[in-house]
């Protein structure tokens, strides 16, 4: 049982995915359910980290697990509302290689189409 | 709205900190082949993405997962497999630190391969050490204990890719096993270290990517398969400095 609950909003092609509380591995069945809640015709999925709390390491190989994911079905992985440390973190794991980073939504969103 | 304030995770003490290039305290007998290196993860690999669980009942042990954690650290070279060594940096596994590695690229090869790890994260549950440049593998691997029907357990994980195209290769030629069996060698020896008996190791691998990441081929210019053969063709020439300069 992990402190986490991820609420998926649908912004026409892009699903934002937003994380509440933590992110560990044990998380994994809430991450994966809000990321199936993304319409079919989901080309981008945004993730917000505004509100995330706590990640370990675990919940950064989560992150890769949903990066393989969308990239098997094409589509785009983005990232908001990253705090300073949780940017150093993708930036010292090298995931900001792979995940498009922005400041707000609607640069993203904007990214996204 | 997203809300970007400044604030202080919790989980800030348990991150290294972020780093261009790696240094390390660590001092092995071998090459240092990571000092300068950039480290990398999955991401970074060529081959394809596994994620690999080895896991041990600590059946009878009276410790709680915190205090494995805290054995695993405190010895945790000297649960590795015979032929390999762990040289630990002087402040042991903690976030940002740099361990070197010498193992050899077969079992029983007079040959040793150079490499290393950085501490990515530790905190009391568990710890990950992330690879450089140069490993035969882009990979996290976690380390940690956990309660599991009443019981503790010890667990590795790793998700790695094979960083070049041949490194992938002696992977479908059998290193894959072989490294399979180093891990469950190590936790068969934590759990002999802690007082289990006949210690039984599980395994769950899950093929997370089956793609080949061709845009990694470049990576085959740190390839241990090619600096290895050198270093050890220009060891004498080692030698020989620092006999003149002794």
């Amino acid at each position: 049982m992990t402190d986490t609950t991820i609420d998926t909003v649908q912004s026409g092609t892009a699903a934002i995915l937003r994380i509440h509380g933590e992110i560990t591995g044990g998380s994994d069945p809430e991450l994966m359910a809000a990321y199936a809640k993304a319409s079919a015709a989901t080309r981008s999925i945004v993730v917000d980290f505004g509100d995330l709390e706590y990640m370990n390491s675990g919940g950064i190989g989560l992150l890769v697990t949903l990066l393989v994911r969308t990239q098997r079905a094409g589509q785009k992985l983005l990232a908001i509302g990253l705090t300073e440390h949780y940017r150093q973190i993708l930036g010292l794991t090298r995931l900001d290689e792979a995940i498009s980073i922005h400041d707000d939504e609607a640069s993203a969103l904007a990214a996204a189409i | 709205m997203t809300a970007t304030e400044p604030r202080t995770p919790r989980d800030q003490e348990s991150w290294a900190r972020p780093t261009d290039r790696l240094t390390t305290t660590a001092k092995s007998t071998g090459v240092d082949t990571v000092t300068g290196k950039r480290v990398t993860g999955p991401i970074q690999g060529f081959g394809q993405m596994w994620q690999k669980t080895f896991k041990v009942r600590l059946d009878d042990v009276a410790l709680d997962p915190e205090a494995v954690v805290a054995h695993w650290k405190a010895g945790f070279p000297t649960f590795w497999p015979k032929g390999a060594t762990f040289y630990a940096p002087l402040a042991g596994i903690t976030p940002g630190e740099v361990a070197l590695l010498e193992v050899p690229p077969v079992p029983g090869s007079p040959v040793k391969m150079s490499t290393g790890v950085m501490v990515l994260y530790a905190d009391r549950e568990s710890f990950t050490f992330m690879t450089p440049e140069g490993h035969a593998l882009s990979a996290w691997i976690t380390f940690s204990s956990f309660k599991e029907g009443g019981v503790t357990v010890a667990q590795a994980q790793a998700l790695e890719r094979t960083s070049d195209p041949f490194i992938e290769l002696t992977y479908i030629l059998g290193a894959n096993k072989m490294n399979d069996r180093f891990w469950e060698q190590t936790l068969e020896n934590l759990a002999s270290s802690l007082g289990v008996a006949a210690p039984s190791v599980t395994s769950v691998k899950v093929c997370v990517d089956k793609r080949r990441q061709w845009r990694y081929v470049r990576n085959l210019r740190h390839s241990p398969l090619v600096s290895m053969p050198l270093s050890v063709v220009t060891a004498p020439l080692r030698w020989f400095r620092r006999r003149r300069s002794a």
